[in-house]
């Protein structure tokens, strides 16, 4: 692999007593393309999100974070929030994590906590209601404004996140990270109980952050449609160790991914794979 | 009882049964047989049959009533209970409930003048509306269990009764101090304990506040331990006393003195303050601290993946509303006069926890009107006597009942595209995280 790499994650090792979830797994994604994580159930994705975004700390290894202007930041080392906020790196969750009481407007005006925290003098100067702060407050609303638009869920702005149904719910997920203005995006599994035609959607919405706004993609993902549809590269693991890495291409003819995916059934596997393309 | 509503004689019959036989099994040891310690020590016990007989007999007549009361209502419970009609009558209240609230209270010393035992209690009110609204804050907004807030009170009471006693100082300029101090002391209590979640914040939290009793207690040279400070100076009106004297206010006025003025200022001036309380979470919610805030409630792991500093942003919720408790405590301690440890024991702590509970949590309105029906309630029920906690209790229970959520049981968005939904509270989460 060559070319730009926004992350790569060299000899990443993560245990839990004595539960070994990654092992010596090392990766790189390229910068402004979409780089897919797949794996059967347990293979260890979600932990490998959760050691890149700071949620657990890795028991050995090496990520790294390079940003636009070429300075590198040593994922490994910072916590949670930090690696938001400094590091640029937004993340969904499998099983969503929204604001349910509050409107899907609030979910996207707290993805801009950073930014508007800082117009608001930190509070004091929004308390006096500077017309500073005002005007940060209004560009945050058009952010929040322009994500519900591209996540086609303008018409329900003041609604509760939680009375959303499951798709819809996703695409906010999606549209609140982005409102972070993140330099790599981590989606995991944002087509789970989606239907075909939400899932074609998906697709459409991450090509075009993709393409339009040049974010790097970091996509855990079980449904091979949209992965091999939208995936520019793709790391196959299974318990907790890459096994292949590849185009879609390469990878839907691997037979070690297609055995690791569908036990020792071949053709059944082969029969998926197929499906998906 | 069972959560199903039961259809049918015999159904209601064996729930009926079930719950005596519930009622039976307790009660035959609490109420049926009595122990005692004999003359000599020795255990001596006898039977009350009748009494249990009695009480099982209540829970087996009640159950039926109940079941038949619950089918008459049926399974749908409010919507049923209360007609459309009512329904929209109560939400057009509801719109103009806290401008109505606000004007009478503004009028209270004009309509009371004579009546001191009514702006007493109006006082004792305010100044819960006011600790409600700050604990309001942690609680209701940040979702953080404190079972301590009477610290932050009884820091603000001791920090104004001896800056004033010791270096003479103005209330004015002790009360922005002592919201300080109380502001200071919510942080470095807050920093050890926010790593906690949930039941063990709120143990820690009930500990500190009986650290402080006790420290208060026990720091006899600074506090005056159990003896408390006495002669802590009454508030003035900007610098003109509200007494009996030449250079009185009353004097300057021209008008004839009459102790009901400083009563009508003490008023006046825990108004303000629990206006100023007000105004300040209203504001705050609607920046981005606020919404931080109330992010954190609603789930601390998504506010940082969003990068929030959930440690600063807890401390600062802690801060603020240990900030109004220290006005409140500031405000306590002018009013009185002179403070002991024994005003700030936990029960003061659980009695505004309970308001903020009650009025619903995060609600404004709510909390206020908690306020009014708990200590307002407590006065009411003052004949009772003996059964005052009784009937206090059974109350709060129905009132729970009725609205599990409080009283005002709906979110109010902080900001909106085209219209401001009412957010139902089944959505909002309590945190406590
Ligand atoms: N906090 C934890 N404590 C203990 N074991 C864990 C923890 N988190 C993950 N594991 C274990 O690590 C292994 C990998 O889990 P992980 O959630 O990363 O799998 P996954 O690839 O995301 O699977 P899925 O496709 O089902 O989401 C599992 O065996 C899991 O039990
Ligand atoms: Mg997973």
């Amino acid at each position: 692999m060559s070319g730009d790499k926004i992350l790569s994650i060299d000899r990443l090792a993560m245990r839990f007593g004595g539960i070994v979830a990654v092992q010596d797994l090392s990766f790189a994604a390229e910068r402004k393309k979409i780089t897919a994580l797949i794996g059967p159930n347990g293979a260890g994705k979600t932990t490998v999100f959760n050691c890149i975004t700071g949620f657990y700390k890795p028991s050995g290894g090496a990520i790294r974070l390079t940003h636009d202007d070429g300075t590198t930041v040593a994922l490994e080392r910072l916590s949670d929030f930090r690696i938001a906020k400094q590091a640029k790196v937004a993340r969904t969750f499998q099983n969503i994590r929204l604001f349910p009481g509050m409107t899907a407007l609030e979910n996207l005006m707290v993805a801009q906590h950073n930014a508007l925290m800082r117009a608001s003098g930190f509070t004091l100067l929004g308390l006096l209601g500077v017309p500073t702060y005002r005007d940060a407050e209004k560009r945050a609303i058009d952010l929040a404004t322009d994500w519900l638009k591209r996540v086609n869920l303008i018409d329900r702005a003041d609604d509760a996140a939680g009375n959303f149904a499951y798709g819809d719910q996703r695409r906010l997920e999606i549209a609140r990270a982005m409102c972070t203005e993140p330099a790599l995006l981590c989606l995991d599994e944002p087509a789970a109980g989606l239907n075909a035609r939400e899932s074609a959607a998906l697709s459409e919405l991450l090509l075009s952050i993709r393409d339009e706004l040049g974010t790097s993609i970091l996509l855990i993902e079980h449904d091979m449609s949209v992965v091999m549809e939208i995936s520019d590269h793709i790391v196959v693991m299974d318990h907790g160790v890459k096994i292949a890495e590849g185009t879609p291409r390469e990878i839907r003819d691997d037979p070690k991914v297609i055995a690791a995916y569908l036990g020792a059934d071949e053709e059944e596997a082969a029969a998926v794979m197929e499906g998906g393309a | 009882m069972t959560a199903k509503p039961a259809t049918g004689t015999t159904s209601i019959l064996k729930t009926a049964f079930v719950n005596a036989l519930i009622a039976l099994v307790l009660f035959s040891l609490m109420v049926g047989i009595r122990t005692e310690a004999g003359a000599s020590g020795q255990l001596t016990y006898w039977t009350r049959f009748g009494e249990l007989a009695s009480l099982v007999a209540a829970v087996f007549g009640g159950s039926i009533v109940i079941e038949l009361l619950r089918q008459w209502i049926g399974p749908t419970g409010a919507e049923k209970l209360v007609p459309p009609a009512v329904q929209s009558g109560m939400s057009f209240i509801g719109r103009y409930l806290a401008p109505a609230l606000l004007i009478f209270t503004l009028l209270v010393p004009v309509i009371f003048y004579n009546q001191r035992y009514i702006l007493d209690l109006a006082i004792l009110v305010l100044t819960y509306v006011m600790l409600g609204w700050g604990l309001n804050v942690v609680v209701g907004l940040a979702g953080l269990l404190d079972l301590g807030y009477v610290a932050f009170y009884a820091v603000g009471a001791y920090s104004y009764g001896l800056l004033a006693t010791n270096f003479g100082w103005s209330f004015w300029i002790c009360l922005p101090l002592a919201g300080i101090l109380a502001a200071f002391w919510g942080v470095l209590l807050g920093f050890p304990v926010l790593r906690l979640r949930g039941d063990y914040l709120a143990i820690v939290t009930l500990a500190f506040g009986e650290i402080i009793r006790l420290v208060i207690i026990n720091w006899q040279e600074l506090t005056g331990g159990p003896n408390g400070v006495s002669g802590i100076p009454r508030p003035s009106f900007f610098g003109i006393p509200l007494d009996n004297s030449d250079d009185g206010l009353a004097a300057k006025l021209g008008i004839e003195y009459s102790p009901t003025h400083r009563i009508i200022f003490l008023f006046y001036l825990i108004l303000a303050l629990a206006l100023l309380t007000n105004w300040a979470t209203i504001r705050l919610r609607r920046l981005p601290i606020g919404r931080a805030w109330e992010a954190l409630r609603e789930d601390e792991v998504a506010c940082r993946a969003l990068g929030i500093n959930t440690t600063t942003t807890k401390l600062t919720a802690f801060a603020t509303g240990a900030m109004f408790g220290g006005f409140a405590g500031a405000f306590f301690a002018t009013r009185q006069g002179f403070i002991s440890p024994e005003s700030f024991t936990f029960q003061e702590s659980a009695l505004v926890l309970a308001i903020v509970v009650l009025g619903g949590m995060g609600s404004q309105l709510g909390v206020a009107l908690a306020a009014l029906a708990m200590i307002g309630g407590f006065e009411l029920f003052r004949g009772l006597e003996t059964y005052r906690m009784l009937v206090f209790g059974m109350s709060m229970v129905l009132i729970m009942i009725w609205r599990p959520r409080g009283l005002v049981g709906h979110r109010a968005p902080t900001v909106y595209l085209t219209k401001a939904k009412a957010i139902s509270s089944d959505l909002v989460k309590e945190g406590h995280g």
